[in-house]
This record gives structure tokens, sequence and C-alpha cells, in this order.
């Protein structure tokens, strides 16, 4: 459990630094970059914003508050995606579409409110898989949310689908009250498609080549356009495949946004020759972090861009970043004997956020108004990574960080853009200098890494590698940290007392997130 | 006249089994089997063996 931030480690650094005097909440007089996603409310229909503030894969703000909980319930596909692999299933792996334990309805049910006992930050259950949550007649899904709608009604809903089957369910989607649908969209050419889907299941036959590519695309397009319709939220996947679909990727971007895609989460692509997957097996290589960011960066005057994906596997368990999947697996539920139900402590959890929230967009502008004031608002930005555990603070131990979160801060603000998954430095006690190397080409592009606390030995290292290791902001908030970092950090370069990171490049690994380091 | 499920080869998805017309695949001790007596090669239903055409692992072959 070591990696678990719990609920009074939250309220208990909240009330340490409380936000600053009453500031009217949220829903008016906040610029987007203040609201510290691109996300918030200023440029977000209110009723959207009401939707997703809670949930942690559709607000950058939640991300950090609130956890999501997968069930593996739907392990069948009705198509093949060349990177995918579903033979392949390893509990060190961390793509979507692999699990290593698949439930039925009625565990999924068990395992829901086991969870919902343990970790009140619970918000959203999802059904993403290990295969299509819509193949297979979607049976096993809408079992799962028939039951749940009945047993934990404050629980949202939401389901992954590579939308063959899409239009068909849009019905029985709605009826249910699944207000988030996430559809992969990697081409809306089948030109294209015919590279990435070798073949699809439809209409009781076997598709292939550019038939299977054009069916399939028809579809996602169609059930895209039913589900905005219905007021239904739909957030679009895309894989990145650099040689196949990267650049076209703005073109889907406009696509879905043209049909109502309230996001677009663009994520590189996982290949490695040891899945077995097609595009492991050919050498198709997945993105830098460098060219996953100019893909974004391109696309963000679209449908709006998420970064915060962490491509989580079917069964992740917890907040974004973590995955506490092995807490609860058959045999420990089983275990648990008779399992309560009681929304008394999500709601208090919630109310606590509401609160804080309002706080933090009062002292980001301030922190803001700084910046701009002695910086000026010409200053290239710079990219810092970040150590956390959630809560929205810098509170991780450099040697324990699992990820880093990446910030783009410059005088318009602090901006996630993304996060870095890397191997624990410090395992037992004692840093590894391999694993070390590992951290350093992953935040090769950031100028400094902030965290809670950093030993001797890793802050030389990072020195001489030119990034600038800060435990000065520990446990405080990330963006104004940051900003008041790049205040300093702008002071210096002026001076020549600092270097300049442009142009560095890093390093996406493709492996694990998993509890089991932990 | 029927198909058979090569288990060392299957994946336990049930694509398979949702897609028989003569709910002739069920679940084995742990393996998705198919009933001889029940499959008909999905002969004179569709142009195709269902399970074979849905099977991600190849595995639904002639008995
Ligand atoms: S849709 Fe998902 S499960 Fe199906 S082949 Fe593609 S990646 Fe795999
Ligand atoms: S061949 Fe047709 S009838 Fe026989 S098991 Fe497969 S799907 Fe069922
Ligand atoms: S579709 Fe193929 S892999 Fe899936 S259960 Fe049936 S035989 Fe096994």
């Amino acid at each position: 459990m070591g990696n678990v931030i719990s609920l009074d480690s939250i309220l208990g650094l909240g009330e340490l630094k409380a936000p600053a005097e009453s500031t009217p909440v949220a829903a008016s007089g906040c610029s987007s970059s203040s609201c510290g996603s691109s996300d918030g409310p200023a440029d977000m229909d209110p009723a959207v914003w009401e939707k997703v503030k809670n949930h942690p894969c559709y607000s950058e703000e939640a991300h950090h508050y609130f956890a999501r909980m997968h069930v593996a319930v739907a392990p069948a596909c009705n198509i093949q995606c060349n990177y995918c692999n579903r033979k392949y299933d390893c509990s060190n792996e961390s793509r979507p579409g692999v699990v290593s334990e698949k439930l039925t309805p009625d565990q999924a049910i068990r395992k829901i409110l086991a969870v919902a006992q343990e970790i009140p930050q619970l918000s959203v259950i999802g059904i993403a898989g290990p295969g299509d949550s819509l193949a297979a007649g979607a049976r096993n899904t809408f079992a799962t949310f028939e039951h749940l709608q009945k047993k934990a009604p404050d629980l949202k809903l939401c389901l992954s689908t590579n939308g063959l089957a899409l239009p068909e369910n849009v019905e029985r989607i709605a009826q249910y009250n699944i207000d988030h649908v996430t559809i992969t969209i990697n081409m809306v050419d089948p030109e294209i498609g015919r590279h990435i889907y070798p073949w699809i299941f439809y209409k009781h036959k076997r598709w292939t080549g550019l038939d299977a590519a054009k069916i399939l695309h028809e579809q996602q397009m169609l059930g895209l356009e039913m589900l905005t319709a219905r007021g239904i939220l739909v957030k679009i996947n895309s894989v990145m495949i650099p040689g196949v679909n990267d650049t076209h990727l703005l073109d889907v971007n406009k696509a879905v946004k043209a049909r109502g895609a309230f996001l677009h989460n663009i994520m590189p692509l996982i290949s490695d020759p040891a899945h077995g997957t097609h595009f492991g097996l050919t050498g198709q290589r997945g993105p830098t972090a460098q060219e996953l960011k100019v893909v974004q960066d391109a696309c963000e005057g679209g449908a709006k861009l998420m970064r915060h994906c962490r491509q989580c596997r079917a069964d992740a368990v917890g907040l974004l970043g973590e995955d506490r999947g092995e807490e609860f697996t058959t045999d420990k539920i089983e275990a648990m004997g008779e399992i309560g139900y009681d929304e008394e402590a999500r709601r208090t959890y919630r109310d606590h956020v509401e609160a804080e929230r309002a706080g933090r967009h009062a002292s980001k502008e301030a922190a803001k108004a700084e910046v701009q004031e002695t910086v000026g608002a010409e200053a290239a930005p710079i990219l810092i990574a970040v150590a956390t555990k959630g809560g929205e603070r810098i509170n991780e131990h450099f040697g324990h960080a699992k990820e880093f979160q990446i910030y783009e801060v410059g005088p318009s603000g602090a901006k996630f853009v993304g996060h870095r998954r890397v191997d624990q430095y410090c395992e037992g006690g004692s840093g590894d200098a391999d694993t070390l190397d590992g951290v350093l080409a992953a935040i090769n592009d950031c100028a400094a890494v902030l965290v809670a606390k950093i030993g001797g030995c890793p802050s030389k290292s990072l020195e001489a590698a030119g990034i600038e290791p800060v435990d000065r902001f520990a446990f405080e908030y990330i963006e104004e940290s940051a900003l008041a970092y790049f205040k300093d950090h702008a002071e210096r370069l002026g001076r020549g007392a600092v270097q300049s990171r442009a142009g560095q490049d890093a390093v996406i690994r493709t492996g694990a997130l998993t509890a089991r380091r932990a | 006249m029927a198909y058979k499920i090569k288990s060392a080869e299957c994946t336990v998805c049930g694509a398979c089994e949702a897609e028989c017309p003569n709910i002739a695949i069920s679940f084995k001790k742990g393996t998705y089997i198919i009933d001889p007596t029940k499959c008909s090669e999905c002969e004179g239903q569709f142009d195709s063996p269902q399970c074979a055409s849905v099977c991600p692992a190849d595995c639904c072959v002639p008995a």
C-alpha cells in the first residue's frame, strides 16, 4: 500500500495550507489557464463541466483528486488492431486491452463495492475491455451497469469502444445513464486504416483490407454523431503511430471536433517485440516525447486535447498514475464476506475538494500576475518535471516516483502537458545507476524537477545532466510553485547563470505501471 | 461435420460463444468447447463458420 495517498493526508495538507479567503466558486471569472487545465469552466459549457469536473480522465484538475476503476468484464473483441495481441497477458504490462483477471458481472459488482468502501476518492466506473466493451452483444457490459445503477447510483459510468458496434448500442447506452463514452479513432481515411486494422468482424462476416477500414470508419462517425446528438459526452482516443497516422491525426482532430467530441486524447503507440503485436514484430516504433507534443500542440485549437491519459489497463484501480488492482483480486474480495455500501465518505470528500478548488483559482491568478510583472509576457516557456502523489501538490520523494508529471510553465501560466513513467530510482533504500539513467532520459527536456525530497547522489547526476533538482517547494501546490520557479529561472537565464534546454528531447517509456513495485 | 477449438491457442475471450447460431459453444473447465452434435459448420445459416470468423487467435478449425 506504499504508494497510496490516504484521504487523511489530503485533507490534512489542505488544512495546513488553507485556501485564500472565500473566492466565488469556479463557474465564472476564471480564465482558462488559471483553472490549471485546458478544460476549466471558462471555456467549457457549464453543463459539460458539471458532468466532468469529478471525472479523473476528463478533467485535468479532477485527475489529481478522484479515482477511477475499470472492471474487466468484456474479453471478446470484434476487430483486430495491429498494436494489440490479446493472447499476451502479463501483469507487468500497462496498455489498453491488457488485463490479468477477467471478471463475471457478479464478481465485478462485488469488486466495485469493496473498492468503494476502501477508496472514498472513487467517482467513476468504466468498462474498457480487455476486448471491446460492445463486442459479443455487449452482454456483460450492460449486465454490470444495470446492477451497478441499482446498488451504487452515485458512481458515474463510462465505457470505451472501438466504435464498430456503437450505432446499434446507442439506445441502451442512453438508457443506462452512461454519460461518457470513449471511442478509439485512429484514422478518418480507410487508406490509412488498412495499415492499422487487418480485419473486422461485422454482420456475420470477417472483412479485410480497405473494406474493413471503410466499415469501421463509417460506424465510428455514425456512432459519434448519434451519441453527441443525445447529449452523451464523447472522448476520442487516438494512438499515434509514426509514419502511419502521425500527421493524419490533425484531420482526425478536425473530423471529431466537427461531430461534437469534447475531448481528444492522443497517446503514443506502445510497441515492443516482446508483446507479440504486429507492430511490435515489424519493428514499428512509438513516438518520442517531442514528436508526441508537436502533434498534440498542432491539434490544440481543434477538439480539446487531453494529456494526462495514462493508457490504463482494463482493470486499473485508483487515482490516475497508480494502480491498486492487486489489492482487490477476486480471492481477496471473496474473503471479505458481506460488503456494505455507504455514500457518506465519498460525499464528504467531494465537498472538501470543492472548497479547496475554489481557493486555488485565486492563488494561481496571483502567481501568474507576479510572473508577468517581473518577467514580462514575452519570455519563452520551459518544461519542468514534478513528483506528486496527487492532490495537486509536490509531495513525492524523487526516489519513490513512478512517474513525473510534466508542466509547461511561462508567462501565461503553468499547464500540465504530460507524464513520464519511470522505474522507481530508490527501491529498498539504495539507488541504482541504471534506473537513474532511465529517469534522466525520461525528463531530459525539462529544466528542473520539483520534488518533496531528494538524496545527494541523484542530485549531483541531475545537475550534471543540466536538470536542476528543486526541493524548496516541498508539499506546496504544483502550479503556484512552478510559476515561482519560472520567475527565478527566467531571472537567472537573463544573467546567464543557467542554460536554456530548448530543443532537448526525451524518451517515452512503454513499460509497466503496476502496484507491484510499491 | 463440425468445428473444434484448439484449446492450447484459445484466449478464452468468448467471442465465438456469442456468435454461434446453434448454441454449440460453451465454457467448460476453464476453456471453450464446441459440441459436435450441435455444430452445423453454420451451413445454410451464414457464408462462413461464425466462430472461425470472429476468433482473434484463429483457433476454431474443422474437427
Ligand atoms: S479494439 Fe482493443 S481489444 Fe480489440 S483488437 Fe483493438 S486494441 Fe485490442
Ligand atoms: S461452426 Fe458455426 S455452428 Fe459450429 S460452432 Fe462454429 S459458429 Fe457454431
Ligand atoms: S473466439 Fe477463439 S480465442 Fe475466443 S474463446 Fe472462442 S476459440 Fe477461444
